[in-house]
């Protein structure tokens, strides 16, 4: 079903709420293996596009049919499965409070596997050290973390299964520009060496330059532009331009002056 | 031009005074300066009492539809529970069972203790007028083994599981935990809610026992004090004239309660959006309406049993 190159596809896609339309008739195809960015102003709907993508909300139209498959149409069992083959990583981590970094990592894997406790572990660990997390920090609890360490633990979380596909939520958010530089190269990484399909939320410019292949920019409830963006940058569309152009004019601005 | 950014004329600054008055008049100046850069605001036309009334009725009964539809997934996660009964979490549901239920002991017994000492206390002066002392014992036994207890209990457990529970599942909620439980194909009415419904329903038919017992030891405190009858007369009595379906009806009453106070709680919770105040304000009104909720199926319960004749 999925032999084409098509991950994800949403066609016409729509979504209010109440008598505020945040997506209308939307259509965006992410191709397998690449690193998509999702960016777009605050209010364009960008999380809640991937809420949909993830099945976590419904869409007031259209279908998001991800692997080929409808993710609105799915029963539990064939909902289970298709989770099983994707990683998300929340913006705020999403990591249970209750359990420790270890296993957090692991319940993917307790879960959906059968692998013995020990073996659970040890490969927990093993994705803590990929995302440059110290073995001592899976004895902690998520609270005890600072902000970058959590988004590296909810990564790790995120690949425990060895995903085909990864959903980053503002991977940089909140972070300090080294923290954040850190993040650019810790989703490089995952990238060359688990090769997903990543689709990333973010408004942070260095990151969508860093890291993506190409760029979807939301606005007016559609997708505005999809290219590389190095072509989004000269763009003519508005919207496009004020959001791209504005960092190279503000870094432009002193010479000038 | 950007409607946000108004340009602003370059304001004098010069060093004022720091009084009220001259730094007010100093800011109040600048503002009368920028003249017709002033950004105005158009004020929206505050909706008028009727508007306001039809939307918190439509909100409510929207409410009321969410939470039947929350019991029905709940009550299907159940269901799906039973084929798979390795899904449910026997650590969580122990904890819930002893946070709920064990460390609640003291308290319950204290508050029904008294209640039973009150009631006691109350019919005691009204039956010495009549010479009927010695009915104090069905009046104690009868008030607290049918009403007071498994109400007590109810209205205790509701303010401290009841919020305990849209409090706990609300942060994760805000934490993005139960969006993560999903996404990793678990199904958080199996993971989170179903131990503690199973909790509370073992728990709060036991604290009822309990506070039976409390109550009822109350009464007899203040009836040996205040109307001479001794524990052994009063247990006696007790004995003879007490039916089994008292206590029956008492804590199948509080069977039902312990569902009540969950699923509001938990419904409560798993409400909440966005951010962590939006936590306090579904605890609250969880423990309100829980406890309005018990209340009403008492109420119902004292109807069913008129007409049964229970």
């Amino acid at each position: 079903m999925d032999g084409d190159n098509t991950v994800i596809d949403l066609q016409q896609v729509g979504t209010r709420f109440g008598s505020h339309t945040v997506h209308d008739g939307l259509d965006l195809v992410v191709k397998r293996g690449e690193v998509l960015g999702l960016a777009g102003g605050s209010g364009s709907g960008k999380s809640v596009l991937l809420r949909e993508m993830i099945g976590l909300q419904r869409p007031s139209a259209g279908r998001v049919c991800v692997f080929g498959q409808d993710i609105q149409a799915l029963g539990a069992e064939e909902a289970l499965l298709l989770r099983q083959r994707w990683g998300v990583m929340f913006q705020r981590g999403g990591l249970f409070s209750a359990l420790t970094v270890r296993q957090n990592v692991g319940l993917p894997l307790r879960e959906h596997t059968n692998l013995d406790d020990a073996l659970i572990d040890e490969i927990a660990e093993y994705k803590l050290a990929l995302t440059g997390l110290p073995p001592e920090a899976g004895l902690k609890l998520p609270g005890e973390l600072s902000g970058g360490m959590l988004k590296r633990a909810a990564l790790a979380r995120a690949i425990a299964l060895d995903p085909e596909l990864l959903f980053l939520d503002e991977p940089t958010s909140g972070l300090d520009p080294a923290s954040s530089a850190g993040v650019d190269e810790l989703i490089q990484r995952t990238q060359a060496l688990l090769g997903p399909t990543m689709v990333v939320v973010t408004h942070d410019l260095d990151l969508l330059w860093r890291v993506t292949d190409r760029v979807a920019v939301l606005g007016e409830g559609r997708v505005l532009a999809l290219d590389t963006m190095d072509n989004l940058s000269r763009h003519e569309h508005p919207i496009v331009q004020a959001y791209f152009i504005d960092r190279r004019g503000a870094q432009a601005a002193p010479a000038a002056a | 031009m950007d409607p946000y950014s108004p340009r602003l004329p370059v304001l004098s600054a010069e060093p004022a005074g720091s009084s009220p008055q001259e730094l007010g008049s100093r800011v109040q100046a600048n503002w009368q300066r920028a003249g017709a850069d002033r950004p105005t605001l158009q004020q929206p036309d505050r909706p008028g009492f009727l508007h306001r009334t039809g939307l918190q009725t439509v909100a409510t009964g929207q409410q009321g539809l969410d939470f039947l539809t929350f019991i029905g997934q709940v009550a299907l996660a159940g269901a799906s529970m039973l084929r798979y009964p390795s899904r449910m979490r026997w650590r969580v549901f122990l904890h819930e069972l002893q946070i709920g239920g064990f460390d609640a002991l003291p308290i319950i017994g204290l508050t029904a203790f008294l209640l039973g000492v009150v009631v006691a206390y109350q019919g005691a002066d009204q039956l010495r007028n009549y010479g009927a002392n010695i009915f104090v014992v069905e009046l104690v036994g009868y008030a607290m083994l049918r009403e007071f207890a498994p109400l007590i209990s109810a209205i205790i457990i509701a303010g401290r599981s009841g919020s305990a529970y849209a409090a706990q599942l609300g942060t994760m909620v805000v934490n993005e935990e139960v969006d993560a439980l999903s996404t990793i194909g678990i199904d958080p009415l199996q993971r989170l809610v179903w131990p503690r419904i199973l909790a509370l329903a073992i728990a709060l038919p036991l604290l009822t026992v309990f506070a039976d017992i409390a109550g009822v030891f109350g009464g007899m405190v203040m009836a040996s004090t205040q109307l001479d009858i001794g524990f052994a007369e009063f247990l006696a009595r007790f004995g003879r004239v007490m039916q089994g379906t008292a206590l029956l009806v008492g804590v199948g009453k509080s069977f039902v309660f312990a569902f009540i106070i969950v699923l509001v709680g938990c419904f409560q919770g798993l409400r909440t959006r966005g951010s962590a105040d939006s936590v306090g304000r579904q605890t609250t009104v969880s423990v309100v309406q829980a406890i309005f909720l018990v209340i009403v199926a008492d109420a119902l319960f004292s109807v069913a049993f008129n007409v049964l004749g229970i």
